[in-house]
């Protein structure tokens, strides 16, 4: 199969890769996939309570090129919007930018909900829903 | 020598043609093109004699006679003759066949279809060294059973099945025992009588020949095997498989066959110093590095190894100037990753970081000390962008996960 230049550029130069400090109450971290599957994601976002901006995200990424580029680019996207404009990124976006084929559908879907993800367990973190912290995360 | 890129080492795929054997199919094209079915006049007799010169060649590199080679258009084709020729030929005799969860789709979809006529097909499950053992064939076969088939060499893992302990034990029962010897023959030693076999499938372009040409052994004696053909025609092939012969490709199996038996030797030794010195370059410098199948009842030119917390495609992209394959499920259609790796219990995510690599006659020290280089860096790159290598390192069991699904 052969890949898009954009997933070709996002694998061998993914942007943001790495952690951020789990335990700080402003970080939220989604942990989504399963390596069964053969997709793991971890996405982190760094938030400003005072203005509710995402000003920092990381990732890391098991699975194929595209699983790698998906997040590389969902990392790039959540940067300098706020929580709420985060959850508006559609995986369709991700397979549009990206130019991803049909059987790579799946992944810009773990990019979305590792997004949705990372913003649920900032949340919980914050006491900002019903939810306690994810339990996923909180063991990864 | 300089090195070439990008590298072949998917050999398992499909072979180059040796230049002597496309040196050897040229003058068919162009000069010599006639039918082999033309009875009366010089065009006809050329092409005949090359095609008896050819049945000769592959007969000779399994230890059969001319009468019992079948040219037909691949080792696909000659596994469907085989079993549905034999399905409709005994079917009066017994309606149960065996074969084995790790063959291939070629056999497996033709027990499949098979099935759906009212035949029963027992499958056997592999061990987790992808082999199967003689005493389960023996307990399977039954008063009704007309066939047993089994693969020589297992394309993915390349294991080795106990083929003539398997063919002993047919023979005592009197069962007919087909192999699919397509990645084997060429490469070790085959001989139809020492191990009892009374069907082979053989391809030519996984041995150095050309593509759309095979062949299936048909034995003629001891006992005597009848087919009921797939393709009806003008009778060629002793009414086995009707067509116009495809003289340049048989021409071209038949040169392949030879060099194979007159090289044999040399060749596999080379070969398996080859695949040893990356087994080791790539063990030995990489750590959670494991081996798919027997280690060491293998092909002398398969690798199969998985390497733990990386995705198989995203490494494959990572040395993309090396031809090598996966058994990921990002690597086919179907999503689902390698049915032979499961069926050895290799866990999903062990069959998703499946590497196989091919070496071949062609291979060269330089190429595999380049691979080994690009391996160990593209595998240590993606373990650093992969969130299960940080959880192991951190000490996560990842078995313990919790994981939340897609």
């Amino acid at each position: 199969m052969a890949y898009s230049d954009k997933v070709i550029d996002h694998y061998n130069n993914p942007r943001n890769v790495g952690n951020l400090d789990k335990k700080d109450p402003n970080v939220g971290t989604g942990l989504v996939g399963a390596p069964e599957c053969g997709d793991v994601m971890k996405l982190q976002i760094k938030i400003n309570p005072e203005t509710n901006v995402i000003e920092d995200a990381k990732f890391k990424t098991f699975g194929c090129g595209s699983a790698i580029a998906s997040s590389s680019l969902a990392t790039e996207w959540v940067k300098g919007r706020t929580v709420e404009e985060a959850l508006t990124i559609k995986n369709v976006e991700i397979v549009k930018e990206l130019n991803l084929p049909p059987v790579k559908i799946h992944c810009s879907v773990l990019a979305e909900d590792a997004i949705k993800a990372a913003v649920r367990d900032y949340q919980a973190k914050q006491g900002t829903t019903e939810e306690k912290p994810g339990e996923v995360a909180a063991q990864a | 020598m300089a090195l070439k890129l990008p590298i072949y080492m998917d050999y398992h795929a499909t072979t180059p043609c040796d230049p002597r054997v496309f040196e050897a199919m040229a003058p068919y094209f162009t000069e010599m093109f006639g039918n082999a079915a033309s009875r009366n006049h010089q065009f006809g007799w050329q092409a005949e004699e090359a095609i008896e010169n050819a049945r000769k060649q592959v007969a000779d590199l399994i230890g059969a006679t001319s009468k019992e080679i079948v040219f037909t258009s691949g080792a696909t084709e000659s596994d469907n003759l085989a079993i549905k020729g034999v399905a409709d030929m005994y079917y009066e005799k017994g309606d149960h066949i065996i074969t084995v969860v790790t063959e291939h789709k070629a056999v497996l979809d033709t027990c499949k279809k098979l099935e759906k006529r009212g035949f029963k097909v027992t499958y056997l499950p592999v061990g987790s060294d992808g082999l199967i053992s003689p005493d389960d064939v023996k307990a399977a076969i039954t008063d009704k059973t007309i066939l047993v088939s089994v693969m020589h060499a297992n394309n993915e893992i390349g294991v080795l099945q106990p083929i003539g302990e398997i063919g002993r034990v047919c023979k005592e029962r009197g069962v007919l025992f087909h192999t699919d010897a397509t990645q084997a023959v060429g490469k070790l030693p085959f001989d139809v009588n020492g191990l009892n076999v009374d069907l082979v499938s053989i391809s030519a372009h996984k041995m150095y020949g050309p593509k759309g040409i095979g062949a299936l052994y048909v034995r003629r004696k001891n006992p005597r095997v009848m087919l009921v053909p797939m393709i009806d025609g003008g009778g060629h092939e002793r009414g086995m498989r009707s067509g116009t012969l495809n003289v340049t490709g048989i021409v071209g199996l038949g040169k392949a066959a030879e060099i194979a038996r007159a090289d044999m030797e040399s060749d596999s030794s080379r070969v398996f110093s080859l695949r040893e010195r990356l087994r080791k370059g790539i063990m030995d410098e990489i750590p959670d590095v494991y081996i798919n199948g027997h280690a060491e009842q293998r092909l002398a030119g398969n690798l199969n190894v998985s390497f733990a917390y990386v995705e198989g495609e995203s490494l494959l992209m990572g040395i993309s100037d090396i031809a090598v394959s996966s058994g990921s499920a990002c690597t086919s259609a179907s999503l689902e990753p390698s049915y032979v790796l499961k069926a050895l219990g290799v866990g999903e995510e062990l069959a998703h970081s499946s590497i196989r690599f091919g070496l071949g006659r062609f291979n060269t020290e330089e190429e595999v000390d380049y691979t080994i280089g690009r391996v160990n860096e593209a595998v240590n790159r993606l373990r650093e962008l992969s969130p299960l290598w940080e959880m192991v390192q951190e000490g996560v069991d990842l078995s313990k996960v919790q994981w939340a699904g897609e």
